[in-house]
Protein backbone atom coordinates (compact mmCIF):
# COMPACT_ATOMS: atom_id res chain seq x y z
CA UNK A 1 0.00 0.00 0.00
CA UNK A 2 2.70 2.19 1.00
CA UNK A 3 4.70 1.68 -1.91
CA UNK A 4 1.17 2.38 -4.25
CA UNK A 5 0.74 5.67 -2.49
CA UNK A 6 5.04 6.63 -3.61
CA UNK A 7 4.09 5.71 -6.97
CA UNK A 8 1.11 7.78 -7.36
CA UNK A 9 2.90 10.71 -5.41
CA UNK A 10 5.60 10.74 -7.83
CA UNK A 11 2.99 10.17 -10.93
CA UNK A 12 1.54 12.92 -9.35
CA UNK A 13 4.91 15.06 -9.46
CA UNK A 14 5.47 14.56 -12.94
CA UNK A 15 3.23 17.53 -15.03
CA UNK A 16 5.27 20.07 -13.08
CA UNK A 17 8.52 17.73 -13.34
CA UNK A 18 8.03 18.21 -17.45
CA UNK A 19 7.11 21.57 -16.86
CA UNK A 20 9.87 22.47 -15.48
CA UNK A 21 12.40 20.54 -17.82
CA UNK A 22 10.90 21.98 -20.88
CA UNK A 23 11.12 25.67 -19.45
CA UNK A 24 14.70 25.49 -18.97
CA UNK A 25 15.32 23.36 -22.18
CA UNK A 26 13.81 26.09 -24.05
CA UNK A 27 11.38 23.78 -25.33
CA UNK A 28 8.00 25.96 -24.43
CA UNK A 29 6.53 28.85 -27.01
CA UNK A 30 7.56 31.90 -27.66
CA UNK A 31 4.85 32.70 -24.91
CA UNK A 32 6.45 30.72 -21.94
CA UNK A 33 5.04 32.43 -19.00
CA UNK A 34 0.91 31.81 -20.59
CA UNK A 35 2.13 27.74 -20.88
CA UNK A 36 3.12 27.48 -17.79
CA UNK A 37 0.26 29.58 -16.80
CA UNK A 38 -2.04 27.46 -18.49
CA UNK A 39 -0.46 23.93 -17.75
CA UNK A 40 -0.67 24.37 -14.06
CA UNK A 41 -4.28 25.99 -14.44
CA UNK A 42 -5.36 22.41 -16.82
CA UNK A 43 -3.24 20.04 -14.27
CA UNK A 44 -5.02 21.86 -11.44
CA UNK A 45 -8.61 20.80 -12.96
CA UNK A 46 -7.51 17.76 -13.65
CA UNK A 47 -6.56 17.03 -10.26
CA UNK A 48 -9.29 18.46 -8.78
CA UNK A 49 -11.82 15.88 -10.75
CA UNK A 50 -9.64 13.43 -10.13
CA UNK A 51 -10.25 13.75 -6.52
CA UNK A 52 -14.28 13.84 -7.46
CA UNK A 53 -13.83 10.24 -8.95
CA UNK A 54 -12.42 8.57 -6.21
CA UNK A 55 -15.56 8.03 -4.36
CA UNK A 56 -17.50 6.66 -7.12
CA UNK A 57 -14.73 4.35 -8.56
CA UNK A 58 -14.30 2.82 -4.78
CA UNK A 59 -18.33 2.30 -4.62
CA UNK A 60 -18.41 0.78 -8.53
CA UNK A 61 -15.52 -1.05 -8.03
CA UNK A 62 -16.15 -1.95 -4.49
CA UNK A 63 -12.50 -1.68 -3.63
CA UNK A 64 -12.18 0.48 -0.30
CA UNK A 65 -8.54 1.45 -0.21
CA UNK A 66 -9.14 3.43 -2.91
CA UNK A 67 -10.42 6.27 -0.47
CA UNK A 68 -7.17 6.77 1.17
CA UNK A 69 -5.69 8.11 -1.61
CA UNK A 70 -8.32 10.75 -2.29
CA UNK A 71 -6.09 13.26 0.34
CA UNK A 72 -3.55 12.92 -1.71
CA UNK A 73 -4.67 13.73 -4.71
CA UNK A 74 -6.99 16.55 -3.45
CA UNK A 75 -3.95 18.35 -2.03
CA UNK A 76 -2.06 18.07 -5.40
CA UNK A 77 -5.49 20.07 -6.96
CA UNK A 78 -4.12 22.53 -4.07
CA UNK A 79 -0.61 22.56 -5.14
CA UNK A 80 -1.19 22.68 -8.92
CA UNK A 81 -3.56 24.75 -8.00
CA UNK A 82 -0.85 27.34 -5.58
CA UNK A 83 0.94 27.59 -8.96
CA UNK A 84 -1.04 28.52 -10.94
CA UNK A 85 -1.92 31.33 -8.64
CA UNK A 86 1.72 32.26 -7.76
CA UNK A 87 2.19 32.23 -11.45
CA UNK A 88 -0.55 34.43 -11.89
CA UNK A 89 0.12 37.51 -9.58
CA UNK A 90 3.88 36.88 -9.66
CA UNK A 91 5.35 36.34 -13.51
CA UNK A 92 1.65 38.00 -15.53
CA UNK A 93 1.09 40.92 -12.74
CA UNK A 94 3.78 41.18 -10.88
CA UNK A 95 2.84 41.59 -7.54
CA UNK A 96 1.25 44.55 -8.17
CA UNK A 97 -1.76 44.65 -5.66
CA UNK A 98 -4.52 46.84 -7.07
CA UNK A 99 -3.92 46.09 -10.56
CA UNK A 100 -4.57 42.50 -9.00
CA UNK A 101 -7.23 43.71 -6.86
CA UNK A 102 -8.74 45.21 -10.09
CA UNK A 103 -8.86 41.88 -12.14
CA UNK A 104 -10.11 39.97 -9.34
CA UNK A 105 -13.05 42.44 -9.56
CA UNK A 106 -14.00 43.60 -12.80
CA UNK A 107 -12.93 40.34 -14.56
CA UNK A 108 -15.32 37.70 -14.09
CA UNK A 109 -13.18 34.86 -14.86
CA UNK A 110 -10.59 35.81 -12.76
CA UNK A 111 -13.19 36.67 -9.60
CA UNK A 112 -14.62 33.18 -10.41
CA UNK A 113 -11.01 31.28 -10.40
CA UNK A 114 -9.57 32.97 -7.58
CA UNK A 115 -12.94 32.21 -5.88
CA UNK A 116 -12.50 28.80 -6.81
CA UNK A 117 -8.92 28.86 -5.27
CA UNK A 118 -9.69 30.83 -1.91
CA UNK A 119 -12.64 27.39 -1.51
CA UNK A 120 -9.41 24.93 -1.85
CA UNK A 121 -7.75 26.73 0.98
CA UNK A 122 -9.76 25.28 3.81
CA UNK A 123 -10.04 21.98 2.48
CA UNK A 124 -6.03 22.12 2.39
CA UNK A 125 -5.65 23.10 5.82
CA UNK A 126 -8.71 20.84 7.39
CA UNK A 127 -6.69 17.51 5.51
CA UNK A 128 -4.46 16.37 8.34
CA UNK A 129 -5.71 13.37 10.16
CA UNK A 130 -5.79 15.51 13.74
CA UNK A 131 -8.03 18.34 12.31
CA UNK A 132 -10.28 16.34 11.16
CA UNK A 133 -10.48 14.07 14.51
CA UNK A 134 -10.66 17.51 16.08
CA UNK A 135 -13.45 19.27 14.00
CA UNK A 136 -15.38 15.70 13.83
CA UNK A 137 -17.21 13.89 11.15
CA UNK A 138 -20.11 15.42 10.48
CA UNK A 139 -18.41 19.05 10.35
CA UNK A 140 -15.21 17.71 8.52
CA UNK A 141 -17.97 16.55 6.02
CA UNK A 142 -19.62 19.13 5.77
CA UNK A 143 -16.62 21.33 5.14
CA UNK A 144 -15.69 19.35 1.95
CA UNK A 145 -18.81 19.59 -0.06
CA UNK A 146 -17.12 22.54 -0.92
CA UNK A 147 -14.77 20.80 -3.72
CA UNK A 148 -18.21 20.98 -5.54
CA UNK A 149 -17.78 24.84 -5.33
CA UNK A 150 -14.39 24.58 -6.36
CA UNK A 151 -14.40 22.20 -9.60
CA UNK A 152 -17.75 23.95 -10.63
CA UNK A 153 -15.45 27.49 -10.31
CA UNK A 154 -12.83 25.76 -12.25
CA UNK A 155 -14.83 24.83 -15.37
CA UNK A 156 -16.39 28.41 -15.30
CA UNK A 157 -13.38 29.76 -15.05
CA UNK A 158 -11.53 27.62 -18.08
CA UNK A 159 -15.40 28.67 -20.17
CA UNK A 160 -14.79 32.37 -19.33
CA UNK A 161 -11.32 32.96 -20.56
CA UNK A 162 -11.25 30.83 -23.76
CA UNK A 163 -11.98 33.14 -26.44
CA UNK A 164 -14.22 31.09 -29.58
CA UNK A 165 -12.85 27.37 -28.29
CA UNK A 166 -15.85 26.41 -25.78
CA UNK A 167 -14.99 22.87 -27.00
CA UNK A 168 -12.70 21.83 -24.30
CA UNK A 169 -13.99 23.41 -20.85
CA UNK A 170 -17.31 22.30 -22.18
CA UNK A 171 -16.05 18.72 -22.44
CA UNK A 172 -14.58 18.90 -18.28
CA UNK A 173 -17.62 20.61 -17.39
CA UNK A 174 -19.43 17.28 -19.13
CA UNK A 175 -17.02 15.07 -17.07
CA UNK A 176 -18.11 17.26 -13.79
CA UNK A 177 -22.02 16.73 -14.35
CA UNK A 178 -21.32 13.02 -14.41
CA UNK A 179 -19.67 12.98 -11.43
CA UNK A 180 -22.01 15.15 -9.68
CA UNK A 181 -24.77 13.32 -11.62
CA UNK A 182 -23.26 9.98 -10.09
CA UNK A 183 -23.63 11.37 -6.59
CA UNK A 184 -27.03 12.36 -6.75
CA UNK A 185 -27.89 8.57 -8.27
CA UNK A 186 -26.42 7.27 -5.66
CA UNK A 187 -27.67 9.80 -2.61
CA UNK A 188 -31.42 8.77 -4.18
CA UNK A 189 -30.63 5.24 -3.96
CA UNK A 190 -29.34 5.09 -0.43
CA UNK A 191 -32.35 7.55 0.59
CA UNK A 192 -34.71 4.98 -0.79
CA UNK A 193 -33.07 2.05 0.56
CA UNK A 194 -33.25 3.84 4.14
CA UNK A 195 -36.66 4.37 3.53
CA UNK A 196 -37.63 0.95 2.70
CA UNK A 197 -35.52 -0.13 6.04
CA UNK A 198 -37.40 2.63 8.30
CA UNK A 199 -40.97 1.31 6.56
CA UNK A 200 -40.32 -2.33 7.36
CA UNK A 201 -39.13 -1.58 10.89
CA UNK A 202 -42.40 0.36 11.40
CA UNK A 203 -44.78 -2.34 10.04
CA UNK A 204 -42.90 -4.93 12.33
CA UNK A 205 -42.17 -3.35 15.74
CA UNK A 206 -41.31 -6.49 17.30
CA UNK B 1 8.86 33.11 -57.07
CA UNK B 2 12.13 35.78 -56.49
CA UNK B 3 10.37 38.52 -54.56
CA UNK B 4 12.33 42.34 -56.49
CA UNK B 5 14.38 43.91 -54.09
CA UNK B 6 14.11 47.83 -53.64
CA UNK B 7 17.87 48.43 -53.94
CA UNK B 8 19.30 46.13 -56.89
CA UNK B 9 23.30 45.03 -57.08
CA UNK B 10 25.24 44.96 -60.30
CA UNK B 11 27.65 42.50 -60.80
CA UNK B 12 30.27 44.83 -61.73
CA UNK B 13 30.23 46.51 -58.00
CA UNK B 14 31.14 43.38 -56.36
CA UNK B 15 34.48 42.74 -55.78
CA UNK B 16 35.72 39.46 -54.09
CA UNK B 17 37.57 41.39 -50.63
CA UNK B 18 34.46 43.24 -50.60
CA UNK B 19 32.21 40.05 -50.32
CA UNK B 20 32.76 40.03 -46.93
CA UNK B 21 29.88 36.62 -45.41
CA UNK B 22 27.86 39.38 -43.32
CA UNK B 23 24.42 37.47 -43.93
CA UNK B 24 22.17 39.82 -45.58
CA UNK B 25 24.86 41.27 -47.68
CA UNK B 26 25.58 37.79 -49.13
CA UNK B 27 21.91 36.58 -49.97
CA UNK B 28 21.80 40.48 -51.51
CA UNK B 29 24.61 40.15 -53.53
CA UNK B 30 23.71 36.04 -54.27
CA UNK B 31 20.25 36.85 -55.70
CA UNK B 32 21.59 40.06 -57.83
CA UNK B 33 23.42 37.69 -59.67
CA UNK B 34 20.05 35.61 -60.20
CA UNK B 35 21.00 32.73 -58.09
CA UNK B 36 18.89 33.98 -55.18
CA UNK B 37 16.98 30.53 -54.69
CA UNK B 38 19.77 28.20 -55.95
CA UNK B 39 21.66 29.53 -52.82
CA UNK B 40 19.29 29.24 -50.40
CA UNK B 41 19.36 25.80 -51.51
CA UNK B 42 22.80 25.38 -51.26
CA UNK B 43 23.92 27.25 -47.76
CA UNK B 44 20.48 27.21 -45.77
CA UNK B 45 21.85 27.26 -42.49
CA UNK B 46 22.77 30.76 -43.01
CA UNK B 47 19.21 31.80 -43.72
CA UNK B 48 17.76 29.43 -41.10
CA UNK B 49 20.37 30.69 -38.41
CA UNK B 50 19.16 34.50 -39.61
CA UNK B 51 17.57 34.87 -36.12
CA UNK B 52 17.45 38.49 -35.62
CA UNK B 53 16.36 40.90 -38.03
CA UNK B 54 18.36 43.80 -38.25
CA UNK B 55 17.37 46.38 -35.84
CA UNK B 56 16.82 49.84 -36.87
CA UNK B 57 14.13 52.43 -38.54
CA UNK B 58 14.75 52.17 -42.33
CA UNK B 59 11.49 53.68 -43.95
CA UNK B 60 9.22 56.36 -42.28
CA UNK B 61 6.71 53.35 -41.43
CA UNK B 62 9.68 51.58 -39.37
CA UNK B 63 9.38 50.93 -35.76
CA UNK B 64 12.91 50.88 -34.06
CA UNK B 65 12.11 48.62 -31.34
CA UNK B 66 14.23 45.12 -31.66
CA UNK B 67 12.58 42.50 -34.21
CA UNK B 68 11.40 39.31 -33.00
CA UNK B 69 12.92 36.24 -33.44
CA UNK B 70 11.90 34.35 -36.94
CA UNK B 71 11.54 31.20 -35.07
CA UNK B 72 8.65 32.49 -32.40
CA UNK B 73 7.06 34.52 -35.65
CA UNK B 74 6.66 31.13 -37.54
CA UNK B 75 5.89 29.08 -34.39
CA UNK B 76 3.32 31.31 -32.15
CA UNK B 77 0.03 32.07 -34.22
CA UNK B 78 -3.41 32.32 -34.14
CA UNK B 79 -4.99 30.99 -37.28
CA UNK B 80 -7.78 28.91 -35.84
CA UNK B 81 -7.80 27.38 -40.04
CA UNK B 82 -5.22 24.89 -39.02
CA UNK B 83 -6.46 24.76 -35.16
CA UNK B 84 -6.39 26.19 -31.96
CA UNK B 85 -3.15 26.20 -30.45
CA UNK B 86 -0.44 28.55 -30.71
CA UNK B 87 1.46 25.38 -31.82
CA UNK B 88 -0.79 24.20 -34.10
CA UNK B 89 -0.38 26.50 -37.76
CA UNK B 90 3.03 25.79 -37.74
CA UNK B 91 2.38 21.69 -37.22
CA UNK B 92 -0.66 21.19 -39.79
CA UNK B 93 0.31 23.76 -42.66
CA UNK B 94 1.85 21.22 -43.99
CA UNK B 95 0.12 20.31 -46.59
CA UNK B 96 -1.08 23.24 -47.75
CA UNK B 97 -0.73 24.36 -51.17
CA UNK B 98 -0.55 28.31 -51.31
CA UNK B 99 0.37 28.06 -55.25
CA UNK B 100 -1.18 28.47 -57.73
CA UNK B 101 -2.98 31.28 -55.98
CA UNK B 102 -6.05 33.20 -57.26
CA UNK B 103 -7.58 36.95 -56.11
CA UNK B 104 -10.64 37.95 -57.18
CA UNK B 105 -10.80 41.61 -57.20
CA UNK B 106 -14.70 42.86 -57.58
CA UNK B 107 -17.15 44.91 -56.42
CA UNK B 108 -17.66 48.32 -56.72
CA UNK B 109 -14.71 49.04 -58.77
CA UNK B 110 -14.10 49.42 -62.72
CA UNK B 111 -12.18 46.96 -63.97
CA UNK B 112 -13.31 43.78 -61.50
CA UNK B 113 -11.07 40.88 -62.85
CA UNK B 114 -9.44 37.37 -61.33
CA UNK B 115 -5.44 37.60 -60.81
CA UNK B 116 -2.81 35.43 -59.92
CA UNK B 117 -0.34 36.43 -57.53
CA UNK B 118 2.30 37.19 -59.90
CA UNK B 119 0.00 39.81 -61.81
CA UNK B 120 -0.75 40.60 -57.60
CA UNK B 121 3.17 41.42 -57.39
CA UNK B 122 2.95 43.70 -60.24
CA UNK B 123 1.16 45.79 -58.76
CA UNK B 124 3.31 47.87 -57.09
CA UNK B 125 7.08 47.79 -55.43
CA UNK B 126 8.15 45.26 -52.69
CA UNK B 127 9.43 47.01 -49.78
CA UNK B 128 10.23 45.85 -46.33
CA UNK B 129 8.53 47.51 -43.06
CA UNK B 130 9.25 46.84 -39.44
CA UNK B 131 5.83 46.88 -37.74
CA UNK B 132 4.29 46.46 -34.41
CA UNK B 133 1.66 43.61 -34.08
CA UNK B 134 -1.07 43.15 -31.47
CA UNK B 135 -2.90 40.46 -30.74
CA UNK B 136 -6.19 41.04 -29.15
CA UNK B 137 -5.17 38.69 -26.60
CA UNK B 138 -2.67 40.77 -24.82
CA UNK B 139 0.71 39.73 -26.25
CA UNK B 140 2.96 41.43 -29.51
CA UNK B 141 5.32 40.78 -31.61
CA UNK B 142 7.42 43.28 -33.90
CA UNK B 143 8.00 41.96 -37.09
CA UNK B 144 9.55 42.70 -40.85
CA UNK B 145 6.95 42.32 -43.23
CA UNK B 146 7.29 42.38 -47.16
CA UNK B 147 4.84 43.72 -49.15
CA UNK B 148 3.20 46.83 -51.00
CA UNK B 149 0.73 49.22 -49.80
CA UNK B 150 -2.93 48.25 -50.29
CA UNK B 151 -3.25 51.48 -51.44
CA UNK B 152 -1.88 50.78 -54.94
CA UNK B 153 -4.34 48.02 -55.80
CA UNK B 154 -6.84 50.23 -55.01
CA UNK B 155 -5.34 52.77 -57.19
CA UNK B 156 -4.77 50.52 -59.73
CA UNK B 157 -8.57 48.37 -59.85
CA UNK B 158 -10.30 52.32 -59.97
CA UNK B 159 -13.28 51.93 -57.15
CA UNK B 160 -16.46 53.57 -57.88
CA UNK B 161 -17.67 56.45 -55.98
CA UNK B 162 -20.10 53.72 -54.10
CA UNK B 163 -16.89 51.80 -52.82
CA UNK B 164 -16.93 52.73 -49.05
CA UNK B 165 -15.52 49.60 -47.54
CA UNK B 166 -13.00 47.19 -48.91
CA UNK B 167 -13.95 43.30 -48.06
CA UNK B 168 -11.44 40.20 -47.42
CA UNK B 169 -11.91 36.80 -47.83
CA UNK B 170 -9.67 33.95 -46.39
CA UNK B 171 -9.74 30.58 -48.88
CA UNK B 172 -12.08 27.76 -47.71
CA UNK B 173 -10.42 24.58 -48.06
CA UNK B 174 -10.60 22.10 -45.40
CA UNK B 175 -8.79 19.51 -47.07
CA UNK B 176 -5.36 21.47 -46.78
CA UNK B 177 -6.70 23.27 -43.22
CA UNK B 178 -8.05 20.72 -40.97
CA UNK B 179 -9.31 23.49 -38.32
CA UNK B 180 -12.10 24.32 -40.48
CA UNK B 181 -13.50 21.21 -40.14
CA UNK B 182 -15.24 21.92 -37.34
CA UNK B 183 -17.25 25.59 -36.90
CA UNK B 184 -15.15 27.05 -34.36
CA UNK B 185 -15.60 30.42 -36.18
CA UNK B 186 -17.97 30.88 -39.12
CA UNK B 187 -16.02 30.21 -42.28
CA UNK B 188 -14.52 31.08 -44.60
CA UNK B 189 -12.71 34.27 -42.72
CA UNK B 190 -13.72 37.83 -43.55
CA UNK B 191 -13.17 41.29 -42.50
CA UNK B 192 -12.98 44.63 -43.97
CA UNK B 193 -11.65 48.01 -43.65
CA UNK B 194 -13.13 51.68 -44.25
CA UNK B 195 -11.88 52.97 -47.67
CA UNK B 196 -9.66 55.84 -45.62
CA UNK B 197 -8.27 53.06 -43.63
CA UNK B 198 -7.62 50.62 -46.40
CA UNK B 199 -6.10 53.61 -48.40
CA UNK B 200 -3.69 54.42 -45.57
CA UNK B 201 -0.40 54.21 -46.48
CA UNK B 202 0.36 52.04 -43.35
CA UNK B 203 -1.73 49.40 -44.77
CA UNK B 204 -0.08 46.41 -46.77
CA UNK B 205 -0.82 43.88 -48.69
CA UNK B 206 2.30 41.30 -47.34
CA UNK B 207 3.40 38.36 -49.41
CA UNK B 208 6.75 37.78 -47.00
CA UNK B 209 8.32 38.51 -43.55
CA UNK B 210 12.45 38.20 -42.55
CA UNK B 211 13.09 38.74 -46.57
CA UNK B 212 11.31 35.16 -47.12
CA UNK B 213 8.16 34.24 -48.79
CA UNK B 214 5.76 33.81 -46.27
CA UNK B 215 5.20 30.46 -44.27
CA UNK B 216 1.55 28.96 -44.46
CA UNK B 217 1.41 29.33 -40.65
CA UNK B 218 1.57 33.07 -41.61
CA UNK B 219 -1.00 33.22 -43.95
CA UNK B 220 0.74 32.29 -47.44
CA UNK B 221 0.60 33.57 -49.92
CA UNK B 222 -1.33 36.82 -49.63
CA UNK B 223 -1.95 38.38 -46.43
CA UNK B 224 -2.90 41.97 -45.15
CA UNK B 225 -1.10 43.92 -41.94
CA UNK B 226 -2.76 46.51 -39.68
CA UNK B 227 -0.85 47.56 -37.83
CA UNK B 228 -2.63 50.04 -35.46
CA UNK B 229 -6.00 47.37 -34.89
CA UNK B 230 -5.66 44.08 -33.34
CA UNK B 231 -4.31 41.48 -34.96
CA UNK B 232 -7.80 39.62 -36.21
CA UNK B 233 -8.06 42.25 -38.73
CA UNK B 234 -4.95 41.41 -40.60
CA UNK B 235 -6.85 38.33 -42.51
CA UNK B 236 -4.54 35.83 -43.74
CA UNK B 237 -4.57 33.85 -47.50
CA UNK B 238 -6.60 36.03 -49.04
CA UNK B 239 -8.94 35.20 -52.17
CA UNK B 240 -11.23 37.75 -52.24
CA UNK B 241 -11.08 41.60 -52.58
CA UNK B 242 -14.54 42.64 -52.67
CA UNK B 243 -15.50 46.82 -52.46
CA UNK B 244 -18.74 47.30 -51.03
CA UNK B 245 -21.02 50.67 -49.77
CA UNK B 246 -22.03 49.11 -46.28
CA UNK B 247 -20.03 48.19 -43.23
CA UNK B 248 -19.00 44.46 -43.68
CA UNK B 249 -19.75 41.68 -41.37
CA UNK B 250 -16.27 40.52 -39.94
CA UNK B 251 -15.54 37.23 -38.35
CA UNK B 252 -15.01 37.96 -34.81
CA UNK B 253 -17.82 40.22 -34.66
CA UNK B 254 -20.11 37.63 -36.13
CA UNK B 255 -19.04 35.50 -33.18
CA UNK B 256 -19.06 37.92 -30.36
CA UNK B 257 -20.72 41.16 -31.42
CA UNK B 258 -19.89 42.73 -27.79
CA UNK B 259 -16.08 41.47 -27.34
CA UNK B 260 -14.87 42.29 -31.19
CA UNK B 261 -15.72 45.21 -33.25
CA UNK B 262 -15.80 46.44 -36.73
CA UNK B 263 -12.89 49.11 -36.04
CA UNK B 264 -10.76 47.21 -33.20
CA UNK B 265 -8.16 49.80 -33.12
CA UNK B 266 -5.79 49.23 -30.52
CA UNK B 267 -6.94 51.02 -27.11
CA UNK B 268 -5.78 50.73 -24.11
CA UNK B 269 -8.42 52.11 -22.37
CA UNK B 270 -11.01 49.97 -24.41
CA UNK B 271 -10.80 46.96 -22.41
CA UNK B 272 -12.30 43.67 -23.83
CA UNK B 273 -15.00 42.70 -21.51
CA UNK B 274 -13.46 40.13 -20.14
CA UNK B 275 -9.83 41.28 -19.53
CA UNK B 276 -7.81 44.70 -19.61
CA UNK B 277 -6.23 45.61 -22.86
CA UNK B 278 -4.06 48.14 -20.32
CA UNK B 279 -0.51 46.27 -21.10
CA UNK B 280 0.58 43.48 -23.01
CA UNK B 281 3.19 41.04 -23.06
CA UNK B 282 5.88 41.03 -26.12
CA UNK B 283 7.10 38.34 -26.88
CA UNK B 284 10.67 37.74 -25.84
CA UNK B 285 10.35 40.03 -22.88
CA UNK B 286 9.70 39.18 -18.94
CA UNK B 287 7.73 41.99 -18.11
CA UNK B 288 5.16 43.37 -19.51
CA UNK B 289 4.87 47.27 -21.58
CA UNK B 290 1.99 49.40 -21.59
CA UNK B 291 -0.23 49.30 -24.33
CA UNK B 292 0.03 52.16 -26.75
CA UNK B 293 -2.83 54.45 -28.29
CA UNK B 294 -3.48 52.90 -32.15
CA UNK B 295 -0.61 50.83 -31.20
CA UNK B 296 2.09 52.73 -30.97
CA UNK B 297 0.63 54.63 -34.87
CA UNK B 298 -1.59 57.67 -33.21
CA UNK B 299 0.46 60.14 -35.17
CA UNK B 300 0.01 58.79 -38.46
CA UNK B 301 -3.73 57.77 -38.25
CA UNK B 302 -5.28 59.23 -35.46
CA UNK B 303 -6.77 61.59 -38.03
CA UNK B 304 -9.41 58.77 -39.88
CA UNK B 305 -11.04 59.23 -36.18
CA UNK B 306 -11.48 62.84 -35.04
CA UNK B 307 -14.73 63.16 -33.60
CA UNK B 308 -15.34 59.11 -33.55
CA UNK B 309 -16.34 57.99 -30.01
CA UNK B 310 -14.05 55.12 -29.45
CA UNK B 311 -15.58 53.40 -26.99
CA UNK B 312 -18.89 53.12 -29.13
CA UNK B 313 -16.71 51.96 -32.33
CA UNK B 314 -14.33 49.63 -30.62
Amino acid sequence: MRILKLLIFLLALVPVALLAWRAMAGELSANPIKDITEETGIWTLRFILLTLTITPLRKISGWAPLARFRRMIGLFAFFYGSLHFVTYIYLDQFFVLDEILRDVVKRPFITVGFAAFVTMIPLALTSPNRVAKWMGGKRWRLLHRLVYFTALGGVIHYLWLVKADTQRPLMYGGILVMLLAYRLWDYVRSHRIAEKSHSRIEANPA
Amino acid sequence: MLIKQADELHPSEITPENVYLNRRTFIRIASAAGIGLASSAVFPHLLDSQDRWPQGKKGPYDVSEEVNKFKDITTYNNFYEFGVDKGDPAENSGSFHPKPWTVHIEGEIKKPATYNLDDILKLSKIEDRIYRHRCVEGWSMVIPWRGFPLADLIKRVEPTSKAKYVTFETIYRPEEMPGQKRSVLEWPYVEGLRMDEARHPLTLLAVGLYGKDLLNQNGAPLRLVVPWKYGFKSIKSIVRIKFVEKEPQTTWNLLAPNEYGFYSNVNPDVDHPRWSQKTERRIGDFLKRKTLMFNGYGDLVSGMYTGMDLKKNF
